[in-house]
């Protein structure tokens, strides 16, 4: 049952996410952005981080996507067409299609990890005490700063939208 | 049938970033650029809660904490930076905003 989730949320975060790129319309690319959100989330909760999960989905679906759509529909994008390859230098060309090679045989000839047993590892991530527990104590400085951080993005963000009255001859 | 080892998650996390990369360099549209550096910063979370589960650690968990975080704040200076800049220039298209380039 595990092993069909697993597959199923991973085909469709791959599937998504190139949904994500082909996409010519910016509104589409941003629902396939949702849809490889939730495919990921359902690998998190495949992993035992339920938390994550949760997370994932409330902060990075409920509300980035939702800004990206908000803005997508405020600026009236549109749909953009991809360079043609003819346009691309050949070094380029040559460079980019050399990497892939070399990762597709590192890919499968070596790199395979030894996967630990499951079953033995504890799965501390489902538990929320211990997320409460590393935050407060561990990396309770961490948490400071990111505190700091918001406020200040918000306040960026404030200075960056607002039209100031008389400022024009410094712009 | 691919069986959930952490090989099989260290692939996805890797396509997805790849597919992520592919985009940013690929299309014109900067608010779809965006949304494939998104698409990035998800897949290395993937690599991180992927890491964590199968090491019996807690370290990555927290890290991705922080990431969702910061990735929060990010895309609220960057879709600002974004209208800002439409504002100006009437556009989003990445081939039209040359102006520091030469």
């Amino acid at each position: 049952m595990a092993d069909v989730l697993f597959n199923v949320f991973a085909l469709l975060t791959v599937i998504a996410a190139a949904g994500v790129v082909l996409n010519r319309n910016a509104v589409n690319a941003s629902m396939c952005l949702l849809l490889s959100l939730v495919g990921v989330a359902g690998l998190f909760v495949a992993l035992d981080a339920y938390l994550l999960a949760f997370l994932l989905l409330l902060v990075y679906a409920g509300a980035i996507v939702a800004l990206f759509l908000f803005i997508v529909m405020l600026l009236d994008a549109k749909g953009d067409v991809p360079a043609p390859i003819h346009k691309i230098p050949l070094l380029a060309r040559i460079m980019a299609f050399a990497l892939v090679t070399v990762g597709l045989i590192s890919f499968f000839t070596r790199g395979r990890i030894v996967s630990p047993d499951l079953a033995t590892t504890p799965a501390l991530g489902s538990s929320l005490k211990l997320y409460a527990y590393q935050l407060f104590t561990i990396y309770l400085l961490p948490v400071q700063i990111l505190g700091f951080l918001l406020l200040i993005a918000m306040l960026g963000v404030i200075v960056l939208s607002k039209k100031f009255e008389g400022m024009d001859d410094i712009k | 049938m691919i069986a959930p080892t952490l090989n099989a998650y260290l692939a996805i996390s890797v396509l997805l970033f790849a597919i992520g990369l592919i985009g940013v360099l690929v299309r014109r549209n900067v608010l779809v650029i965006f949304m494939c550096l998104e698409l990035m910063l998800v897949a290395s979370t993937v690599a991180l809660v992927a890491f964590s589960r199968f090491n019996g650690t807690m370290d990555g968990n927290v890290f991705v904490f922080f990431i969702l975080t910061v990735a929060a704040a990010e895309v609220a200076v960057g879709l600002a930076i974004i209208v800002a800049l439409f504002r100006k220039r009437q556009t989003t298209a990445v081939n039209e905003l040359n102006t520091l380039k030469n």
